[in-house]
């Protein structure tokens, strides 16, 4: 069976956002890590592999050269092999779904597995835009995951708003990571070395044929005004007071 | 003219209350186009019966869309007939909620058309002849002003950030929308869901909020302080990201960046640090009261009233005086 994961390059989450004075992201001092759901997706599809099902392992990423890092990371947790398309990093998933599909016309995965979201835009579209593009089931914030033994059907458990919904897919599917789907593992720095004899393809977009020009534009970019600030209360006889006659909400 | 097509928030069975800020986003994109709305419901059979009730919202027409194969309505199935809606509705955009249905089945829909789309949308207006939108991005931390090819697309509205609908002048015309089972997409099968039981109001639409943190300890504590505030004050109850993990809470109440996104009238928070992503979620309520031990908490930078104290104390405490 093969997995393909996409990789997405993002800044730290845990790192404060900047933004320049004309309204756009300040990357002059970003760290840059694999987007925290695709790890997950990554991690889950090695851990396939260590419960005993034959698995090849895809990492691909879209965009510069300064993409192979995260790329040689994926490698380093378990992929592999690593795919990376070269091309000024896209943000619309309408262009993302579109090379990712032509990639996986390729590759012919038999499970897309990927975070359901990237941290930095948040917009929770590429996963099944793809889905749609190759015409195939989808699962989306997955918190558990199993194959069924002949391979050709996968078993998910969704986060939904009403609790967590189990869904059979019929394979290939793309299936999207949730944050409990496990605890993505650390990388020892021995497999960090043995990850550089690993193959890194590198692909100029021109060759998959397709690549669609974004059709939405980011204007500006603004951090959203603080809350005013509030003041400590020092019993809760003091809150109780202060929600109902200040506040007037209780 | 009716240039926009509405996905109703549905379990399959009903149509939910998170239907309302999709069609208030609706009605503001008309204003501002000078163009009308349809809505799509779409579940199993029983579906039909609910349509009467969503005809006084100003609806050019209300799609019902009914047949057992979409009793569950998987993502597969629901963009297939909503792409179908779409052609004989005529429309050149697509408005949903961004609830997990929306975030699963609008997305989709985006790829079957081939659409531009952004999710979250927060407000839109009419700038220099063209459409602007905004949306949250980076966790709530900035806000994108963003406009999309040819002003149409697929849009996913956050509830929040959209009050209650207007009612129409005239009740919408019902039109059923023919299924052919058979046509539909087979690779999804619905398996089951794992919910628990629903005693509260939902999360999203509550007036108030009790949320809690890890500092809990265990299922029945934060059931009997979160939980017994929150009936106190008829509220819902929502959890953190680690008390979820950590099974203190079931994951429907996780709030936060990939949980669920609320604003209430009052948003009680104890023993939760105020993470970014916890945040995230919670940050455009309009009070917001923390209750942590750690005077130094993020939490307490957002809150409007901040109690300094070990909830253990604080909850029984707040619970019976109140």
């Amino acid at each position: 069976m093969k997995i393909l994961v996409p990789i997405k390059r993002v800044p730290d989450p845990y790192e404060r956002v900047r933004l320049t004075p004309n309204g756009q992201l300040d990357a002059s001092d970003v760290k840059w890590v694999i987007n925290p759901f695709d790890e997950i997706a990554l991690e889950e599809a090695v851990r396939l592999r260590e419960s005993g099902a034959s698995v090849e392992i895809v990492a691909v990423g879209i965009g510069g050269p300064a993409w192979e890092e995260p790329l040689r990371t994926a490698l380093a947790m378990g992929a592999d092999r690593a795919l990376l398309i070269l091309d000024e990093a896209p943000t619309d998933p309408g262009v993302i779904s579109h090379l990712l599909a032509a990639v996986c016309e390729r590759e012919k995965p038999d499970l897309i597995l990927m975070g359901k979201q990237a941290i930095d835009d948040d917009l929770n579209q590429t996963g099944q835009r793809l889905a749609a593009l190759l015409g195939v089931p989808q699962a989306t914030f997955a918190s558990a995951l199993t194959l069924s033994a002949d391979g050709t059907r996968a078993r998910v458990t969704r986060e939904v708003d009403a609790g967590r919904e189990t869904l059979e897919v019929t394979l290939p599917a793309v299936v999207t990571a949730d944050l409990r789907l496990n605890q993505p593992r650390y990388v020892a720095l021995p497999a960090i070395i043995k990850a550089r004899t690993k193959p890194l393809e590198r692909l100029p977009v021109g060759e998959l044929g397709v690549r669609p020009p974004a059709r939405v534009t980011v204007l500006k970019l603004e951090t959203p005004p603080p809350r005013k600030a509030g003041r400590k209360v020092g019993s809760v006889d003091e809150l109780i007071t202060a929600l109902r006659e200040e506040a007037k909400v209780i | 003219m009716s240039n926009v097509l509405v996905l109703a928030e549905t379990d399959g069975a009903h149509v939910l209350p998170g239907t309302l800020p999709a069609i208030t986003f609706a009605q503001t994109l008309g204003r501002e186009t000078g163009g009308g709305f349809d809505l799509l419901i779409l579940g199993g059979a029983e579906i039909a019966g609910e349509a009467e009730a969503w005809r006084s919202y100003g609806a050019g027409r209300v799609f019902v869309a009914a047949a057992p194969e979409l009793a569950h309505p998987t993502a597969d199935r629901a963009a297939a007939v909503c792409v179908a809606a779409a052609q004989q509705a005529g429309a050149e955009s697509i408005v949903g909620t961004s609830s997990t249905f929306g975030r699963d089945v609008l997305p989709r829909v985006a790829g079957l058309l081939d659409l531009p789309m952004l999710s979250d949308v927060l407000h839109v207006e009419k700038a220099e002849s063209r459409l602007m939108f905004r949306r949250p991005m980076v966790a709530g931390n900035v806000i994108a002003t963003v406009q999309v090819e040819g002003d149409r697309g697929i849009f996913s509205v956050r509830g929040t950030a959209f009050g209650p609908p207007e009612k129409g002048n005239t009740p919408s015309e019902v039109q059923t929308l023919n299924v052919d089972g058979g046509a539909l997409p087979q690779g999804t099968t619905w398996i089951g869901l794992e919910a628990g039981e629903q005693k509260r109001p939902e999360l999203t639409m509550a007036r108030v909020v009790v949320s809690g943190g890890r500092p809990l300890r265990d299922a029945e504590t934060f059931e009997r302080l979160i939980g017994g505030l929150a009936d106190k004050l008829g509220g819902a109850v929502g959890a953190t990201r680690a008390a979820v993990d950590s099974g203190i809470a079931p994951n429907e109440l996780q709030v936060g960046q990939t949980g669920k996104v609320v604003a209430p009238e009052l948003y009680i928070a104890a023993g939760i640090s105020g993470s970014v992503q916890h945040l995230a979620g919670m940050k455009d309520s309009k009070t917001i009261v923390a209750i942590n031990t750690d005077p130094d908490a993020p939490i307490f930078e957002v809150a409007d009233y901040g109690l300094v104290a070990d909830l253990h104390q604080a909850l029984p405490e707040l619970i019976a005086k109140l």
